[in-house]
Order: C-alpha cells, then structure tokens, then sequence
C-alpha cells in the first residue's frame, strides 16, 4: 500500500508521516505539486493526501495530474481554510466524506485512509 | 449604480477579508504543526508504555519545534494586531519603511501561493509620512497583487521606496509581463480604486517598457 503526503508544511507533513509510519502506516511526504508529480512518475501510490492550498500547482489541479498518471489513485484532501467553496470543489472531486480541515486527529485521517482504500478493494 | 465610496467600501471589505483570511490561515498551519508535535508526544509516552524507552534528544528536538512555532504564531499575531490598529485614525504619521514590511509580511504567503518572491528595499532612515494608513496599505495590497500577475520568468518582483523633499516614490519592478496584461485588469488598478488614490492624493503611473508600477505618494496628505 503506497501513500503520498503533501503538504507545503514541512514540519506539518513530516510529522504527520511519522506518526503514521508508528501505526504501522507507511507514507511518503514533499512538500510541493512539483516533488508529488516527480514520485508519482517513480511510485505507484494507491492514494494522495493533498493540501489543497500548496503553491504554484493547487491541491485540485495537482489531483487531476497525479490521476492522469494514475487513474485509480484515491485522494483525501486537507485544508487549514474551511471555507464553503472549498469543501464544494472538495466534495466534487473526492466526495464529501474525503475532506478534513486542520488540524486532523490521527484517528480521523486513518479512518478517511482506510474508508478510500476500502472503495478501491484494498485496505491497509 | 455604484457610488466612489461604495465601491471603496467594497474594495476594503474585500481587503480586509482577504487579509484576515491570509493571517487565519498562517495561524491554522501554525496550530496544526502543534498539534502534530503534540501528538508525537503522546506516541512516545503510550510507547513507552509498551516498553519502548523515550529518547530524551528526540524529545529535546519537539520541544524546540514546538517553541519555533509559538515564536512563529507570535510574529503573525503582532502583524494582525498591527495591521488592525492601521484604523485606529483616519490620518497618521507612519514609518512608511514600517508600513511596507508589514504589507510585503501579509502578502508573502499570497505571494508564495503564485511561486513568486517579493524583494523589499527601503531607505536606511525612517521614512516618515502623514496618511491614511489603512487606505495606503488597500493600496499597496492592488498594486502588489497586479505585480504578482505582471512579475516576469524570474519570479520575484523588487520593491523600492524612494524618500523626497515632499513626496514619497514606491516602485514595483521586475515586471516584464505588464504589457501582455489586459488593460481591463490594469484598471482595476489604476481606475476602479481611483476614489482609493485620491484619497491618499497620489499618482500611479506605469511603465510597460520598463516593466514597472510608479506609485508617487505626498509626504503629508494635510497639505
């Protein structure tokens, strides 16, 4: 199961895959649209966890890249604004149920993990 | 039809909003990161539990990420709350230097959003003007954000401030990319904040051949 972190936090996404990797989660983490489409073109992720905010390629374009070279990748996306437009395009592209807003429970996200890897058939 | 003051109104709410939201955001990352760290801390202490020792420099090391952190969400709040006493008075003298390193400060991240870095250079001295502090910064805020879509393959759009006898120059440059920009969103600029302009009774000109926004502002708007 190959999971891919982004975020422009450094300090927020590293921290976050360290946490996970304890629960026995394994995820990779960059820290820009750029470095994600680089693993993605080296990895095949099963799923994304994007910011939707990170500069240059926004977290929406950069899940429509990543899909172009992965159609079956899942995406979960993460936002510090919770604005009502946000969780509308959110909604839209990954469904309602794939949007968390800063700052994310563990317990919260593994669940959102397992719920999108469970729709593809596979699990953790 | 809109009247010059409602659509000053307008473009201050706008930017007011615009600015909070960008600070908001700022602080949202900034507890996010916390509570990360925070909740390292747990791993480590329910590991323990379960016969893991916690390593004391691992611990060291979160504590130090946590108080940059603090000391990160310090300087946004003092930024916030400089920036919300810009209204405390309609005219005011203003270190003009200070006032453009807190204007560059709130839009960094905007600016980062667009891959785009901004360079600030003042004079060595204070820069003392009389003016609406809280409409110089609406304007600046314009006149930054046309220079994000006007900044050239570089990416990084310099910022001088030019002290004179009565008048105070701002110059936007590094923005090769402002003759391929429709005159409409220009205007936006230049004409639709024209009651913003005039109320701070100053002059904006701008330079495509030499890729540069030339804001000229009287040093005392009294006078």
């Amino acid at each position: 199961m190959r999971i891919l972190l982004v975020d422009d936090e450094a300090e927020l996404v590293s921290t976050l895959a360290e946490r996970l990797e304890i629960r026995g989660i394994k995820a990779d983490w960059v820290v820009s649209g750029e470095e994600a489409l680089a693993r993605a073109g080296k990895e095949n992720y099963d799923l994304a966890v994007l910011d939707i905010k990170i500069p240059r390629i926004n977290g929406i374009r950069l899940k429509k890249k990543l899909q172009e070279k992965n159609p079956n990748m899942k995406f979960i996306f993460m936002t510090g604004h919770a604005s009502e437009n946000d969780f509308k395009v959110c909604s839209i592209e990954a469904g309602p149920e794939f949007y968390l807003v800063k700052p994310v429970d563990i317990n919260t996200i593994i669940k959102k993990i397992n719920k999108a890897l469970k729709i593809s058939g596979k699990k953790l | 039809m809109n009247t010059e003051l409602d659509i000053m109104s307008e473009s201050s709410l706008q930017f007011f909003g615009n600015v909070t939201a960008s600070i908001s955001h700022e602080i949202n990352n900034v507890l996010a990161i916390i509570n990360e760290n925070a909740g390292l801390l747990e791993d480590f202490i329910l590991m323990e539990d379960k016969g893991i020792p916690i390593d004391s420099a691992r611990l060291k090391i979160l504590a130090g990420k946590i108080s940059t952190q603090i000391r990160r969400a310090d300087n946004v709040v003092k930024n916030m709350n400089k920036f919300a006493h810009s209204v405390d008075k309609s005219v005011k003298r203003v270190d003009l230097n200070d006032l453009l390193k807190l204007m560059v400060t709130i839009t960094n991240r905007s600016a980062s959003m667009r891959g785009v870095s901004i360079e600030l250079n003042t004079p060595e001295n204070p820069v003392f003007i009389t003016t609406n502090e809280f409409f110089l910064e609406n304007y600046l805020w314009l006149c930054l954000d046309l220079a994000m879509d006007a900044v050239d393959e570089n990416k990084s759009i310099a910022v001088n401030a030019e002290d004179g006898k009565t008048y105070v120059i701002i110059r936007f440059s590094r923005l090769k990319g402002l003759k391929d920009i429709s005159e409409t969103r220009v205007s936006r600029v230049t004409q639709r904040q024209d009651g913003l302009l005039r109320a701070l009774k100053g002059r904006l000109t701008t330079d495509t051949e030499r890729g540069e926004i030339i804001l000229i502002l009287p040093k005392d708007i009294n006078r």
